[in-house]
Formats: C-alpha cells, structure tokens, sequence
C-alpha cells in the first residue's frame, strides 16, 4: 500500500498530507494533525466522540476515509473557536451549565448540537425531547446528560433571541420544522 | 481497532464502478463503498477484510424523483434525505417515518438507501419497509440493469442474490395512495440501536372505504433476513369491516406462530415472537386508524 498525497482544509487551514487508502480522517486528524479536539472511541459511529462538520454537516471521523474528505471543508470544535482562542458561546453555556465533565465526548456533543440548533435557524427552537433525540448519538460515559441538555437548551435559547449566540450561516433549505423522537 | 489494508479507488460512474468490480472478480475481494455507516464498522472491527474498496460516492447526483405513481430513490440518497426531503415525506410517509429510527445523525448525514438495501441486515429498518411497500431495485452488472423486486433481493445474513459485479443503483417504491394508511413499529433496548423487532405495515381500503381490501406487513429481526408476512395469513382481513380488532388480532397471531426467531445475547427467540405478535397488531390497527383517516 503506497501513500499519496492530499490536501485537508482543517479550520479553514490547507494541510498537504499523504495518506494511506485505508486511514480513516479520524485517523489523520488526531494523529497526523495532532487535533487532539477530534477523539477515538468506539470506532463504529455510536459514540460520537469523532465527530467532525464535513461541508458544515457532523460526520462520524472513524467512519469516512480521509481520501474522500479531500479538498471539502472540515470543521472540528477547536474551528468553532475565535481569535485568541475565544469560546464558542455555545462552549461557554456548556461551562456555565457544567455540561462538561472529563471532557471526552465534549466536542462531539458540542459540533451535534449546534448542527441541530443551526437547523433550526429563524424556525424557533428544538424542544428539549428534539435535542435528547439529536444527541442520541452522542455518549456521555460520566453520565451527565441532564446538563448538556441544559446547555444546549440555553444556547438554543439565546439563538432565537439573538442576543450572544453566533448568526447562522448555510442552513440548509428545505429542511422541516423539526423531526420528533421516536 | 484499526481498518486492514486496502486499495482505494473512486469510480466517477456505476459503468466504472461495475468494470472494476468484474475485473477484481475471482482475484481480489473488492467492495462496493457508498455510506460506509456499515462497512466502516466492518472494517475497524476487522469483521470485513476486502482487498479493495470502490468509492461510487461520485457516481450519481441525481435527487429523489416521482413519475407514473413512483417514487424514484437514486441508491446514493442519504438517510437525512429521506428523512427531511418533502416529496419523500408526502409519497412514502412509511419510510419517512421508519428512517427516524435508523442510526444517529452522523449516520443519517452518510448513509445511503442503495448501501443500506445491499448491506442486507436482518433488522434493517429500510428493507423491513421497501418490502411492506413492494420496493423494487434497479441493479446494474456487466450484463446490463435489470430490475427486480425487494421480496427476491434478500438471501440470508448479509447476503444479497446480487451477482458481485452488480450495484443497486435505485430504488422504486409505488406513491402512497388515497385510502391507505401504514404504520411502523419498533422495540429497541435503546433510541438508534438495531431492533429486536420492527414491524411494517400497509392497510388499503376499497372505494367504500370501510371494508379493508388488503393488507401487507414485513418484519425485521425475527429471522436471517428481514420477511414479509404470508399474504394468506392476513387474507382474513380483506372485505372485514376496518374497525374489527379480533380479526387484527388473530392476523397477528397467526403471523407470529409462524415465525421462528433465533435466540441472541438482545432477546430469546420466544420474546421475539411474542414482540411480533404485540408489533403487528399494534402496526395493523395504526394503518387501518390512517387509512380510515382516524388517526393522522
């Protein structure tokens, strides 16, 4: 197997690295580029500790091969962040709530939710059930649910009011007003 | 786990891809990778080891489509697609529905219905309803495309009747119709996981709308592929008056005394059958509710 050359646009930074076929980009992210915000944890698409924003949708990084995410936007949650290192202000309600406990599935908690609240942009908010529902893929093994819902709630509330929450960009068309759980 | 080692190449057309599949026939073992919510799985968990893999996912642009009563579902269409996209929504609420079901949103966001037909798991939510829905698939091999129905594509676990050089390259599924409603069920031990059982059904009522003229139900979990129910066993059904629950209730008895679940570390064969039993009932009334327009 022979490595090739491609070209990752990571946090809206190109980065020339050569892969194998078979590495995953989760692969290539953490171990490569050293994103230590993008994490191994199940390696089957259930946890979504891996989770990363491929052309602005949350993918699971275990479960894509880098090759086929050349040249396509790739947003990680330290992309999330602005100059200095300022918070997303969906990070800061996860630290206001407390919504973070070791830190592991973090990211991926924080990159599925904003996918779901940006959804919802300029269509009120997801319920408390819809966000149970998006993050169901989403595991916490400290087991502190309640809190992130809580965040994410926060932040989807401070979304629909404007005040402190980002502008949506690129939200899709033709999506619903909202899928109900199961 | 990490994946093997494997050789890549991305097919720009179903052609190419159906090319690289009969050159590597009897040599390597290649596979076709679409979604790769389940190959992907497969290969970190080593439980797939292919030589090669063939990326179809710039194969195809084209967007669902309805022509002469039929919904069209090129197989690259995404999970979230069928979840969200309005014409699927309004033709085939069934599957609409069943897709909340599937996976999580990162799942949804890659997984496509062709890969999802072809991957071919007995607790397949997607083939429980093409099946309940009379789906066809269109598979195109070195010999041409041919279309057959989703009631001949499953062989067992796993396992399509496709030849290994053919690729599902779309999906027809008949429009909903006036006076027919459907239902879908599902027990999970938890929200996305695989079912133990899921159940699909489809009710329609004839032009006097209060006799049911017939009925067809599918179900995942219950045996190596997902099945469709004897049409005999739901015959007692047609021309009954729609709101008599005892035959719904034998029906669904007589359906699940003919199945013989496996035991597995999720659920014991005799939980599986008395799930179908509960499931198809539940899944007949809620279409027959639907179709008489008592339930939305």
């Amino acid at each position: 197997m022979t490595r090739t050359p491609i070209v990752l646009s990571v946090n809206g930074t190109d980065h020339e690295v050569w892969v194998l076929p078979s590495d995953t980009l989760l692969d290539v992210l953490h171990d490569d580029l050293g994103l230590a915000d993008v994490r191994y944890g199940c390696g089957e698409g259930v946890c979504g500790t891996c989770t990363v924003l491929l052309d602005g949708e949350p993918v699971n990084g275990c479960l894509i091969l880098a090759v086929q995410a050349a040249g396509r936007p790739i947003t990680t949650l330290r992309g999330l962040m602005g100059p200095g290192e300022a918070m997303h202000p969906l990070q800061e309600c996860f630290l206001r709530r407390g919504a973070s406990q070791c830190g592991f599935c973090t990211p991926g908690m924080v990159l599925t939710s904003l996918d779901l609240v940006r959804r919802y942009a300029g269509r009120g908010r997801p319920s408390r059930e819809e966000i149970r529902y998006a993050l169901v893929g989403n595991l916490c093994r400290c087991t502190g649910y309640t809190k992130i819902l809580d965040a994410v709630q926060e932040y989807a509330d401070l979304a629909v009011s404007g005040t402190g929450a980002e502008r949506a960009p690129g939200v899709p068309p033709g999506v619903p007003p909202g899928v109900t759980a199961p | 786990m990490v994946a093997p080692a494997f050789d890549y190449v991305a097919a720009g057309s179903y052609d190419e891809a159906v090319r690289l599949l009969a050159a590597a026939e009897g040599d390597r073992e290649a596979k076709v990778l679409a979604g790769g919510q389940s190959l992907m799985p497969m290969l970190n968990l080593r439980l797939a080891r292919p030589d090669l893999l063939i990326d179809i996912n710039q194969a195809d642009q084209r967007p669902p489509s309805v022509a002469d009563g039929v919904l069209r579902l090129p197989a690259l269409t995404r999970h979230r697609v069928l979840l969200e996209h309005d014409l699927v929504r309004r033709r085939s609420p069934l599957l609409a529905c069943a897709i909340r079901y599937v996976g999580n949103v990162r799942v949804r966001n890659r997984g496509t219905i062709g890969g999802s037909l072809a991957h071919a798991d007995p607790t397949s939510e997607i083939g429980c309803c093409a099946l309940a829905l009379s789906a066809s698939v269109v598979a195109r091999g070195p010999a041409g495309e041919r279309t057959l129905p989703v009631s001949e594509l499953f062989d067992t676990y796993w396992t399509t009747t496709l030849d290994p050089a053919e690729i599902i390259t779309d999906v027809l599924i008949p429009a909903a119709r006036p006076r027919q409603g459907w239902s879908f069920q599902e027990m999970v031990r938890r929200t996305s996981d695989f079912a133990i059982v899921a159940v699909a059904a489809l009710v329609e009522l004839d032009e006097a709308a209060n006799t049911i003229a017939a009925a067809r139900v599918a179900l995942a979990g219950v045996a190596d592929r997902v099945t469709l129910a004897d049409p005999d066993l739901l015959a007692g059904l047609a021309g009954g008056q729609a709101n008599r629950n005892g035959d719904v209730d034998a029906a669904a008895a007589a359906i699940a005394g003919r199945l013989e679940p496996a035991t597995d570390v999720h659920a014991s064969g005799e939980y599986r059958r008395r799930l179908a039993r509960v499931l198809v009932a539940r899944a007949l009334r809620e279409a027959r509710a639907r179709a008489t327009g008592e339930a939305a």
